[in-house]
């Protein structure tokens, strides 16, 4: 027989240190967290990132309400029916009871069928083509995850932008995104949740920025050796300042089209953001119906 | 085209330091193992007994080896991660560069997933089902050793990829059009997907095996709802296998002909169709993940009930629970891409099956709790073990749950979060859940219990290692950091990261204790004898056999009459654990024999991989050729069975009871 | 059956209410040669799947209409049938312990096996000559790669056949002999199965569209 003994004063000794790193590991963490709660998924300043974030609370609520009584009960019924202590009832027949068992199912029934309540409704209330109700007319912009950069194109003002996105606060911002080749993820926490950038196809988001700021978007889905510096700041700014923005961008700087296309699809990194003054009607349909070309000889992309 | 296809000197990578480094102590680690036991002659004994061994046993143990040999070179590869994630932050760029960091990271999940957590279960299994069921045997021995070589082939070569060529960096899921030539036009990937396709082979064939055994080979009376709940669960689990491995194979063979003969299957070009490949990796993906945790389910069910000296509770719902899992995990994969775009009734239909899916384990998880009510719950390494996965594995569910919401998973999607969840599951269950295993089943193998203060160290090193390490990484995903990372600018990022480093490191040394708790109970093994068969006093009937059991197992099968079948048999005679055995009628019976056939073929896959892997076309077919001629010859074998004769088996039965019953 | 056999112990009705041990050596190989055929079934579902989302990728090449001749894939069809008829009859000989049926119906199964696989490699390398490779468009690669994959396991089959007959020949009807061409059978009825879902959902299918 194993000497208890001796794996329990190894638990007493060992485990009080143990215990103290871990408390005082928990409570760094928490320390440090607090300060750190600005600039993410914590921190929304768009409708749908605030939505996200209340599900995603409402969510961890009802979970724990279950985690932490059950992780609590477990430690008691393990310590209070240690071997040593002589005080705890010991019964070796107790392995079935009815009533124990209706419990055991219907608790996690019970909350899965909460959850799943606010699970259906929040999938349909937050997907992410679904347009935002607002008295202000959405303002599109067309998404292009190339290698390792961001571009965005402006297709009614008929500007374009690379690794910076101006958009007008309060206003309902409508995505059409598709990739020049690998998956992508296009995310900017503080305003909305993700949607998967894919090449021939074009995916939808919707977000707003509910007041002016900066802030920090990325790609979320890992694409190859430039990746980490695929990220992007959004700049909410007022509406009237956003329109000045466009006239001053519009026909200063370099032309976007499907030459000037083919050169920044070629892979570089860290590219530092930069502006388009002008844009060929239609790239964006042209980019994504022409990555399925009727005789496969579309080759604008060239990877190592 | 050269006569050795792609592959040239460049492919060893002397410009790469970290690499050089690497390959080094590997290939001097190797060479110093092969060194030693040729110094000590152990070859013959190695060869007989062990690399030819159809002895479940046997590769139960090998099984295990592998895995805690790949414990170690998949978490040098996570404390490389850490590190570099520690320090690259701002302008820093840490010291491995983005190729590498891609490699480690990739090379990381592949080997923790197929080439550590599988075998350990696997290996698990492997020991303990038969015995549990009180059969001699699974049904396929030999096949059983092929399988066992064939996952070693797969380690083999996604090692020999450090040495030479590179790994893949395109993450262990390797989605394309990233993995797809183009994209990745080195032989990383192709290391990646023969690797995983030669020891996939072998795992399918594990769950063909184990399927038939468990329902075919139970010892007389053990009817279904006899059978200990291990054995429920490696079931379920073998069923998962042999319903969801093959999807991988296919998936795999399509990115193949992808990249070698220009398909279009998931290429943009030819409108192939990239979320094909998501959706058949992840109808993978997600029963895989029950493959882990399902085994680990099973031997904390053991344990608690052992040493809790009571039977578990709830046994039906136990049993309801694991194959009503083994349902529900083929019907949420979708849970994996719910950014990909699908809609709203999609994802909101995928996420409620996701949480139906946690109602099951919730039940097995009271289960446990309500075994050790009312019990007498003695202190051992393997309950630690256990009492840490509760813990553990209610936060990392509840996590799961959290990301089975799509609009809470459209922030949290490829986040550190998400990293933090499945480290919790995978860590806090399935490895959990092994070391409790290999604890309580090591005397049965070896006829010595494992030391038990390092082995209480270890626990306690992996438990404080593992929240210091993976805590940080939550608030991380929170704070809007996503995984794969090479470096970042946001300085808020790094104190977070520098905690998750030094838990790594309080991990290390977990994995430290571990290694001297081994080297210290095989050194002192005198001590800690089990002269009885049975040094936890259980309940199911590997502990009615000798440690280690006769190659036979059971000289006399024996006759079950209900649940906890030994504990039975004990309570009849009570102190005698020799009364209950009929110690007459014992008959001849028939072994298969050692045969080298899983080694070779595996030499052969080995061979056959690496050179498709380097487009050296004649060698492959020569790879082919041989594993061919290999299974002919097996074919040909006229004897595949040693009849060992009853008086041997008389002899050597009485010898253990008499030993046992002093 | 005793009330204890047919109501557990416990007095809850057991699943199977006797169980004498464990099942006999040929039992146990054919049931696990079994479950590894049903594992075969998912490897082509995954295909099948595959092969049904991308049935419209032609990416402006030649779709099924065009390319599938309903004839040559009758006579296909008659052959892999025949053959499975013919490997039945096999069998009989295999029970009666007949080697020169044995042969004969092994020979007859062999040639119609081998008389599907021309025809359908025929049908492959005039797809190829017309250029509809499998390079061409996602729809070929599924294409080739779903119907290639049969075509590989019953060639697969016919080597294995050739063998079995081998075996036969040197060793004669031992059990083990017996036993592998139990499994035989067992896979050649399975592709018979399959290239039954092949013809319906690609060329019944393909030709409709």
């Amino acid at each position: 027989m194993i000497d208890a003994c001796a794996g329990k004063s190894a638990r007493t000794a060992a485990g009080r240190m143990a215990r103290l790193l871990g408390r005082s590991s928990v409570a760094l963490t928490v320390a440090l967290s607090v300060g750190a709660c600005a600039d993410g998924v914590l921190d929304p300043h768009g409708p749908i990132a605030f939505d996200e974030r209340t599900i995603l609370f409402n969510s961890l609520g009802i979970m724990l309400a279950i985690v932490i009584p059950t992780i609590l009960a477990t430690l008691a019924v393990a310590f209070w029916f240690r071997a040593a202590n002589t005080r705890a009832r010991y019964m070796p027949d107790f392995q079935y009871s009815g009533r124990i068992e209706m419990m055991v199912w219907s608790i996690p029934a019970m909350t899965v069928l909460l959850l799943g309540s606010l699970c259906w409704v929040g999938a349909h209330d937050l997907d992410p083509p679904k347009p935002i109700t607002s008295a202000v007319k959405p303002l599109t912009v067309q998404v292009v995850s190339l290698d390792w950069k961001w571009l965005f194109i402006y297709p009614e003002q008929g500007i374009a932008s690379v690794n910076t996105l101006t958009i007008p606060a309060a206003t309902p911002i409508s995505f059409e995104l598709t990739s020049s080749g690998v998956m992508n993820s296009f995310f900017v926490p503080q305003l909305a949740g993700q949607i998967y950038t894919m090449g021939a196809m074009t995916t939808r988001l919707q977000l707003l920025a509910s007041e002016p700021g900066s802030y920090e978007g990325r790609s979320a889905n890992f694409s190859g050796s430039g990746f980490s510096d695929m990220y992007f700041f959004v700049h909410a700014v007022p509406p009237d300042q956003f329109t000045a923005w466009v006239a001053e961008t519009k026909g200063a700087g370099p032309t976007l089209d499907q030459e000037s296309y083919d050169e920044l699809v070629k892979p570089s990194q860290a590219v530092a953001p930069f502006t388009y003054g002008s844009v060929s009607p239609g790239l964006f349909e042209t980019l994504v119906s022409s990555a399925m070309p009727p005789d496969g000889s579309f080759c604008a992309m060239r990877s190592d | 085209m050269s006569i050795l296809g792609k592959l040239s000197w460049s492919a060893i990578p002397i410009h790469e330091p970290e690499a050089m480094a690497a390959s080094g102590l590997m290939i001097a680690g190797v060479i110093a193992v092969l060194l030693w036991t040729t110094a000590r002659g152990y070859w013959p004994y190695l060869w007989r007994e062990w690399l030819t061994s159809v002895d479940h046993k046997r590769i139960g143990v090998m099984y295990c080896v592998l895995a805690l040999l790949m414990l170690l070179r998949g978490f040098i590869d996570a404390i490389m991660m850490r590190a570099q994630q520690a320090f690259a932050a701002g302008s820093s760029q840490g010291y491995l560069p983005p190729g590498h960091f891609d490699q480690i990271f990739s090379a990381h999940g592949t080997i923790m997933i197929f080439f550590m957590a599988m075998p350990f279960m696997i290996g698990l299994m492997n020991f303990a089902v038969p015995l549990q069921l009180g059969a001699r045997d699974v049904a396929f021995p030999t096949l059983n050793s092929v399988s066992l070589w064939l996952t070693a082939s797969g380690i083999l070569l996604t090692n020999i990829s450090l040495v030479i060529g590179e790994f893949a960096k395109t993450g262990w899921v390797a989605y394309p059009p990233l993995s797809e030539l183009k994209f990745s036009p080195g032989v990383g990937v192709d290391y990646y997907l023969w690797s995983l396709q030669i020891s996939g082979i072998g795992t399918l064939m594990t769950g063909i095996n184990f399927v038939t055994t468990i329902l075919k080979l139970r010892a007389p009376g053990m009817r279904y709802m006899r059978m200990p709940v291990f054995c429920w669960t490696a079931l379920a689990t073998n069923l998962l296998i042999v319903a969801a491995f093959p999807v991988l194979t296919a998936t795999f063979a399509m990115l193949l002909l992808d990249r070698y003969l220009g398909f279009h299957f998931f290429t943009v070009d030819g409108q192939g169709n990239m979320m094909m490949y998501v959706n058949l990796f992840w109808v993978w993906g997600h029963p895989e993940v029950y493959i882990l945790v399902l085994p680990a389910f099973g031997v904390f069910s053991e344990v608690i009930a052992t040493f809790s000296g009571k039977p578990l509770f709830g046994y039906r719902s136990m049993v309801a629970a694991t194959m009503a899992i083994c349902i529900l995990s083929f019907m949420v994969w979708l849970h994996h891409f719910f950014t990909m775009g699908a809609s709203a009734d999609v994802n909101g239909f995928f996420g409620i099956m996701s949480m139906i899916i946690a109602v099951p384990t919730g039940v097995k998880l009271f289960n446990w709790l309500f075994t050790m009510y009312g019990g007498r719950v003695r202190f051992t390494v393997s309950i630690l073990w256990s009492l840490g996965f509760m813990v553990t594995f209610a936060i990392g569910g509840m996590t799961g749950v959290l990301l089975a919401v799509p609009p809470a998973d459209f922030q949290l999607h490829n986040s550190l979060f998400l990293i933090a969840h499945f480290h919790n599951t995978i860590i806090g269950g399935v490895f959990f859940g092994a070391m409790a295993g290999y604890n309580y089943w090591f005397p049965k193998a070896f006829g010595f219990r494992l030391e038990e203060r390092w082995g209480a160290g270890a626990f306690w090193c992996w438990l404080v290692g593992f929240y210091l390490a993976f805590m940080p990484l939550y608030v991380l995903g929170l704070m809007g950091m996503t995984r794969r990372m090479q470096h970042y600018d946001d300085l808020n990022w790094q104190p977070l990261l520098i905690v998750a480093a030094v838990g790594a490191l309080v991990i290390m040394a977990g994995i430290g204790c571990i290694v001297v708790q081994l080297v210290v109970s095989i050194r002192t093994r005198e001590l800690r004898r089990d002269t009885t068969g049975d040094p936890w006093n259980g309940r199911t009937l590997e502990w009615s056999t000798s440690s280690p059991p006769p190659p036979w197992n059971y000289a006399l099968l024996p006759h079950v009459k209900g649940i906890d079948a030994f504990w039975a048999m004990k309570q009849q005679a009570p102190g005698e654990q020799a009364a209950h055995v009929q110690t007459a009628g014992y008959a001849p019976i028939e072994m298969p024999k050692n045969s080298a056939t899983g080694f070779v073929t595996a030499f052969f896959a080995v061979i056959t991989g690496f050179a498709l892997i380097w487009h050296i076309w004649w060698m492959a077919g020569l790879g082919v050729f041989g594993a061919l001629v290999t299974l002919l010859v097996f074919a040909w074998r006229d004897q595949d069975e040693i009849e060992i004769p009853a008086g041997e088996l008389a002899r050597i039965d009485r010898s253990y009871r008499a030993e046992a019953a002093t | 059956m005793s009330t204890e056999a047919i109501f557990g112990a416990e007095g809850a009705i057991t699943v199977d209410a006797i169980y004498e041990g464990p099942a006999p050596k040929r039992i146990v190989v054919a049931y696990g040669f079994w479950i590894f055929l049903l594992s075969d079934i998912v490897l082509f579902s995954a295909l099948f799947a595959t092969y049904a989302v991308l049935v419209h990728a032609t990416a402006g090449g030649p779709d099924g209409v065009q390319l599938f001749s309903q004839t040559r894939i009758a006579i296909e069809t008659g052959c892999l049938l025949a053959s499975s008829y013919t490997c039945g009859l096999m069998w009989m000989a295999i029970g009666a312990r007949n080697p020169a049926a044995t042969y004969l119906g092994a020979a007859v199964t062999f040639v119609l096996g081998a008389a599907f696989l021309a025809l359908e490699i025929r049908e492959f390398a005039g797809m190829i000559a017309a250029g509809a490779t499998p390079q061409r468009s996602a729809f070929l690669s599924a294409f080739f790669t779903l119907v290639g994959s049969h075509g590989a396991h019953v060639t697969l089959g016919l080597i294995w056949l050739t063998v079995m007959m081998a075996q036969v020949a040197t060793k004669g009807f031992v059990a083990a002999v017996t036993r592998r061409l139990a499994c035989f059978s067992l896979f050649w009825h399975a592709l018979d199965i399959i290239w039954v879902g092949i013809f319906t959902v690609v060329y019944l299918m393909g030709i409709r569209t």
